[in-house]
């Protein structure tokens, strides 16, 4: 055994092991997306991270030392965040034709998101620092975690709770707007970006490509309406 | 590839400068985004040259969210006992607000009589 702790000790010292581990968690949870046809519940970002968390519990290892391999796969999120440029751009002229919907809908998805997060967090008698936390979860991680900062939240509860809403979006974004038989790909990628960021358009792209380009551009524009209105929506809450 | 990452690369720079520099509400990368949008509309062409490379990201962007996911696991503890009423607020929320807006969207579009072409 000892061959194999030598061995261990040394790989697990370096990137190369948990960046390997990321991308082969992804791969399992995105071969079970497949065989599942796709369904929606079978989130591969949902199963590799499920995996991860057990090997990491199972070899002792702490989130740091992951995160060492795993940082070169989380860098590209900005890359990714840019590369949106490309679809909203190939979707210029219909973003155009649909201004008054994409206003009316990202206002009215920003504050259903802000409000009914904390009408419901309240009811649950949650306040202080927990309840400025929730307010800007729909928003993307580096917007949400400012806005938590600047109105008295907790940074990482921000993060967790983004990451969280942004599954949740994923998983129930399909079978919500099939029962609300909206069949329009604007309506139903831009709802998407507005109410889960990064993580539900990244939902869409797998559905649609013009689902995908519109929740690129509703979770850009909410980045900054979140940003204006959560605030004042916390403080009718507080 | 080169020059597509070239060009995502700097309007990522360009962005993060922005938006520190300037103090926007906005992330760098999102600013980024902007950047590259308007660099499109002056420089149709370089929509060839980024395109493959673009689309191979965005094609497993969910694969970004993993160490981020995973960093989430070992921070459920914080919430303590209040877990279950944060998990609702946030399900509850977020089914509110696709509905909300996907159906706000829907309603003005045919008011106005947008079509999709």
């Amino acid at each position: 055994m000892t061959d194999f702790t030598d061995i261990w000790s040394y790989l697990s010292r370096g990137p190369l092991l948990w960046l390997t581990a990321t991308l082969a968690a992804y791969a399992i949870g995105d071969a079970c997306f497949r065989a599942a046809n796709r369904r929606p519940i079978v989130n591969p970002v949902l199963v590799a991270v499920a995996i991860l968390a057990v090997m990491l519990k199972a070899t002792a290892t702490p989130y740091a030392t992951y995160f060492e391999g795993a940082q070169f796969v989380h860098f590209l999120l900005g890359p990714a965040t840019v590369c949106l440029a490309l679809p909203l751009w190939d979707n210029l002229p219909r973003v155009r034709k649909a201004a008054l919907p994409l206003l009316a809908a990202l206002l009215a998805g920003s504050v259903t998101a802000i409000a009914s997060a904390l009408a419901i967090a309240r009811s649950f008698g949650i306040s202080g620092e927990i309840l400025a936390s929730l307010a800007p979860k729909s928003t993307t991680a580096p917007v949400a975690i400012g806005i938590s900062q600047a109105i008295g939240g907790s940074p990482t509860l921000t993060a967790v709770m983004v990451i969280l809403t942004g599954i949740t979006g994923a998983v129930v974004a399909t079978p919500l707007l099939n029962l609300l038989r909206i069949k329009d790909w604007r309506a139903r990628g831009f709802a998407t970006g507005v109410a889960a960021h990064g993580i539900g358009t990244a939902r869409a792209f797998q559905v649609h490509p013009t689902a995908g380009a519109f929740a690129g551009l509703g979770m850009g524009l909410n980045a900054v309406l979140t940003a204006i209105i959560a605030p004042m929506l916390l403080r009718l809450f507080q | 590839m080169i020059h597509a990452l070239l060009v995502i690369l700097a309007c990522q720079l360009f962005g993060e400068a922005a938006s520190h520099w300037l103090a926007l509400p906005i992330p760098g990368p999102v600013v980024g985004m902007i950047a590259m949008v308007m660099l499109l509309q002056f420089l149709p062409a370089a929509a060839a040259i980024l395109r493959p490379v673009a689309q191979g990201i965005l094609g497993h962007m969910s694969l970004l969210f993993v160490p981020a996911g995973v960093g989430v696991v070992g921070h459920f503890g914080a919430f303590g006992d209040q877990g279950l009423a944060i998990a609702l607020a946030i399900a509850g929320s977020t089914i509110a607000a696709i509905a909300v807006g996907a159906l706000t969207f829907a309603a003005v579009a045919r008011v106005t009589g947008n079509k999709d072409d």
